[in-house]
């Protein structure tokens, strides 16, 4: 994360910034899309003002020097745009876009502890300056003379409109109060800042110092009077003051250059007693406090979308719902379609914004009624942010909470037979409590994929930029939310499928005018939930698959046959083959659209699939659908011998008994078996796990077909299936490593441990196995990162 | 009794990584004062620094993790937790325990892996000097001999210092399944 920030005294402060950071970039981008979409709201500039000033305050803090200094040009600009004295039109988009770029990549710098390179951003600065002296943008490639120096003094050039036209002189009075300290400000970066927006004189009056005896290091003598000659306008100073206006006494005034004064303007100091220590701070008159809660979520207790059992009263509705109780025996499952999909819990930059996506409101009548926009003043903090390892606790606790519950809940089925107990309907009650108790803490892990997806347009620019292409991405849903563990590792493989489609899928302008198509190329990405998966599109409107090219590479390569003959769908799908790209990495985006059996296999290790669908001339749309979840499978579970095993339901095709004469022989002993005239390989769980008292007679036996990566079919044989449900997923790497053909393990109702096959290395192993198992041992278990660093044993003679 | 050769002065169990930081208190004639648990596999006595251990259980049904050296009983429910339980008496190579209801295992704590052995009984904690504790003597490769990292006489029985760290270092662990 953070390497050379470890012995940081701020490292935990940094952590938070650059959460923040990411948290606020975020939204510029979907900010800035909106406004290239041509929502020239004052809002919405005053948000993307309000990201460029979080940024540049938690910077200054730091004394991120480059960042400081691009933040302050960048909100300059943004300042113009917002107050009217310049209007936003493509070119400042383009800019606006691009500035936005270079804060990501300063923010990764300093995230990284890596030295920013001199020329970094100089480009771009340019292109600010310009535009905020009404220029016109410097050449591409041409370096300003501006690049590299602190902040660009702006020549005397007269904006358009005149707020803030020509150099001003303000007197500025600040006298500390003790509070000021106890909140963790600092002087000395306020004069720094202020020196930052002009030329700046400063006196400091020592006068009030005390008597050493008598002097008490918690106050603060100090008077500064600043004499500050500046472009800037009355706000920008008001900024620099603005975490610490009600610590101070503060008084601006504005003189014009002859020094007369022209208007007075003394801001109240809070009304505190200077002898009152600043304890007693309402938290809410901070301006912009940049406590780490600054975000704004409908609270995830959503009421109407009680499922299926009105068992919680909402008492703000002030009626019962009478609800049937019910309690089927297979509903413990995590019900995806409870959770409140239309509450992104994304953090908004102020509350400015809040009052345009989200009203605050009094606390409704009834809680369904709608809602009236009611202005505040006041963010209030209605979401909170929450270490990931304590809800995993919490998760990991609740699915302790459930096995032990199940427990019970077997044991009383052993006991009398007789519900009417209180002891029965405790337990039935309590199933109820714990279902909704899961699916509450499960929906606390739920993140909006929007995370992920705000990072795909400047993927989009760049490279449709080194490849000379107009393209336009289009995204929906992205506020369909799944859960975290899910959302981190869509990024790798959304990357690079849509690198893909701009790569081979979409046309060269020329290229589409030619082919009756607008110049400018259309990439979809859209998310939405189905049937407790989530389903992410990538679709573009480019040349679809060239077919006899694919084609010809794949047999080229050997990945098939030179004689096959295949369907246009089967062609579409080799291009994620195994064998057909020559990447071996995901992460390794400079190829050119290689890597897709690495995406297939990425997606399907997350229990996902991929597909492809796509017409010459018109297209191709990628398809990922996955769990909403890591933490949990749908799992058959199968036993063999005194052993039992589950099996992902996702991978299953099929169960069958096979017939006698449907199994055959290999000459090594495999058996495979004949399947609607397949031959399918199958794999005897009771030879490759060497488990004792199992069914050797193969037609006593029962098949699951089970379908494994790279569309290999395998048939695990097995005694017999003892149910579906769904199981929490432990991991088995923790404290032991991996073991060949189980992927984790679980824990059944009986409190047993059971293991989860892992179909696709099962698919992989030699079905003689036990002759490599102790090679695999080797590779495995010992890449899987844990070994103890043993001393060796030097006793002396 | 074993005869042990001279002490060498710079033997340190602390130095060897064998007895955790926070077990010991100073003692009146220098030295540190550590803890250990003791238990018997077979006739033979060994024990484990006492900070090490999490819980001790009877034993009950483990789920067999296949394809994995014989010593490796199975794994274990241990409140949420998947632990991997290991036959001690098998991982010194005189085969496996027949577990009865009387058998214990002993959860251990190695760095941050959570482990059990499976042992005959559990006999005691006992209080020792490391002063006392002896080197262990010249190794010669025997199995058992390889996870002992000192001796200690307690009444007259020789407990042996077992070095946890090396008993479950997943090398040694993928060493053991290829010799099998």
């Amino acid at each position: 994360m953070l390497p050379s920030m470890q012995d940081d005294p701020f490292y935990q402060f940094k952590v938070t910034f650059f959460e923040e950071c990411d948290e606020l970039l975020g939204n510029m981008e979907s900010y800035l899309t909106d406004l290239e979409e041509g929502d020239h709201d004052s809002e919405l500039l005053n948000a993307i003002f309000r990201v460029v000033h979080s940024i540049k305050a938690g910077a200054g803090a730091f004394s991120f020097e480059r960042m400081v200094n691009f933040t302050h040009r960048f909100e300059f600009l943004l300042d113009k745009l917002r107050d009217g004295s310049m209007t936003v039109d493509d070119t400042i988009v383009r800019v606006l876009f691009d500035s936005n770029d270079v804060l990501v990549d300063l923010v990764d710098f300093a995230r990284n502890g890596a030295e920013t390179p001199r020329e970094f951003g100089a480009h771009e600065l340019a292109k600010i300056e310009a535009l905020i002296n009404g220029e016109s943008l410097p050449e591409e490639g041409a370096l300003p003379a501006a690049a590299g120096s602190a902040v660009p003094e702006v020549e005397g050039e007269k904006s358009k409109a005149g707020t803030d036209a020509g150099s001003k002189v303000f007197e500025i009075d600040f006298s500390p109060k003790p509070s000021l300290f106890q909140h963790a400000n600092e002087p000395l970066l306020i004069i720094r800042e202020l020196s930052g927006l002009g030329d700046l004189k400063v006196s400091l009056d020592s006068s009030m110092i005390p008597e050493l005896h008598v002097m008490e290091p918690e106050k603060s003598y100090f008077t500064w009077t600043f004499e500050l000659n500046t472009e800037a306008s009355r706000d920008d100073i008001d900024e620099v003051f603005e975490f610490v206006v009600d610590d101070c006494d503060l008084t601006i005034v504005e003189k014009d250059c002859t020094g007369k004064i022209t208007g007075v303007d003394v801001t109240a100091a809070s009304d505190l007693g200077d002898d009152d220590f600043g304890f007693f701070v309402n938290e809410e008159d901070l301006p912009g406090n940049q406590a780490s809660s600054n975000q704004s979520a409908e609270p995830t207790v959503d009421q109407e979308d009680d499922d299926d059992f009105g068992f919680f009263v909402d008492v703000d509705a002030g009626e019962v719902e009478a609800g049937v109780q019910t309690n089927d025996e297979n509903s413990k499952s995590y019900k995806a379609d409870s959770l409140p999909v239309e509450a992104p819990a994304s953090s908004e930059a102020t509350a400015s914004v809040k009052q345009s996506s989200m009203p605050q409101a009094p606390v409704p009548q009834t809680a369904n009624a709608p809602v009236a926009e009611k202005p505040t003043s006041v963010a209030k903090v209605s979401s909170i942010r929450v270490d990931i390892d304590r809800v995993d606790k919490l998760v990991n606790m609740v699915g302790e909470i459930v096995i032990t519950h199940s427990m019970l809940a077997s044991e009383l089925t052993v006991l009398q037979e007789d519900r009417q107990t209180s002891l029965g309907s405790g337990i039935e009650e309590m199933s109820m409590h714990i279902r909704e108790l899961q699916d509450n803490v499960m929906a606390i892990r739920m993140q909006p994929v929007k995370s992920v997806f705000s990072r795909m347009p400047r993927i989009v620019r760049d490279v449709s930029k080194k490849l000379d292409k107009k393209v336009k991405l289009v995204t929906e849903g992205e506020n369909t939310e799944v859960d975290k563990t899910v959302v981190e590792e869509l990024a790798d493989p959304l990357t690079h499928m849509i690198r893909n489609s701009l790569d081979h899928g979409l046309e060269t302008p020329d290229e589409r005018i030619a082919a009756g198509k607008p110049a400018e190329g259309k990439i979809l990405l859209s998310a939405e939930h189905r049937g407790g998966r989530i389903v992410i599109t990538i679709a573009d409107d480019g040349r679809g698959i060239n077919r006899p090219k694919v084609l010809e590479l794949a047999k080229e390569k050997g990945v098939v046959e030179e004689s096959q003959v295949l369907s246009d769908e089967e062609i579409d799908n080799l291009i994620f083959a195994p064998g057909f790209s020559t990447a071996d990495e995901v992460t390794d985006l400079s190829g050119r659209g290689v890597g897709m059996d690495v995406v297939r296999r990425n997606i399907q290790s997350l229990g996902g699939r991929v597909s492809v669908v796509s017409e010459p001339g018109v297209g191709s749309r990628f398809q990922l659908t996955l769990p909403l979840t890591l933490a949990v499978l749908d799992g058959m579970v199968v036993g063999v011998g005194e052993q039992k095993f589950v099996i992902p339901i996702n991978n299953i095709i099929e169960t069958l008994r096979p017939e006698k004469e449907a199994i055959k022989t290999l000459v090594d002993g495999t058996h495979v078996i004949k399947v609607r005239g397949e031959y399918i390989r199958l794999v005897e769980t009771r030879k490759t796990f060497s488990v004792l008292n199992a069914e050797t007679d193969l037609s006593k036996n029962l098949v699951v077909l089970v379908e494994a990566d790279g569309d290999r079919t395998i048939g695990i044989v097995v005694d017999k299936l003892s149910g579906q449900q769904q199981v929490v997923i432990k991991s088995l790497e923790a404290n032991f490593g991996r073991v060949e053909g189980i992927a984790s393990a679980t824990i059944l109702g009986n409190g047993s441990v059971c293991l989860i096959l892992d179909i696709d290395g099962l698919a992989d192993m030699d079905s003689s196995n036990q002759s490599d198992t102790a090679h695999y041992l080797k590779s495995n278990m010992l890449s899987s990162g844990i070994s103890s660093d043993v001393s060796e044993n030097e006793a002396a003679q | 009794m074993v005869e042990t050769s001279s002490i060498s002065s710079d033997f340190d169990p602390r130095k060897i990584g064998v007895i955790q930081d926070d077990n010991s208190s100073v003692d009146a004639d220098g030295g540190d004062i550590v803890q250990f648990v003791s238990f018997k596999v077979g006739d033979s006595e060994y024990c484990v620094d006492i900070m090490a251990v999490r819980e001790i259980k009877g034993w009950a049904e483990v789920t067999d993790l296949p394809n994995t050296p014989e010593f490796v009983r199975g794994v274990l429910n241990l409140r949420g937790i998947i632990v991997p339980i290991f036959d001690l008496r098998c991982r010194f190579g005189q085969g496996l325990t027949e577990c009865t209801a009387l058998h214990v295992m002993i959860i251990l704590q190695v760095e941050d892996r959570i482990m059990g052995i499976l042992v005959d009984a559990v006999s005691d904690i006992i209080t020792v000097n490391t002063n006392e504790i002896l080197p262990a003597p010249t190794l010669d490769k025997k199995s058992e001999q390889k996870f002992i990292s000192g001796l200690m006489t307690v009444q007259e029985r020789m407990v042996a210092l077992l070095e946890i760290e090396k008993l479950f270092d997943l090398e040694t662990i993928v060493e053991a399944a290829i010799e099998e």
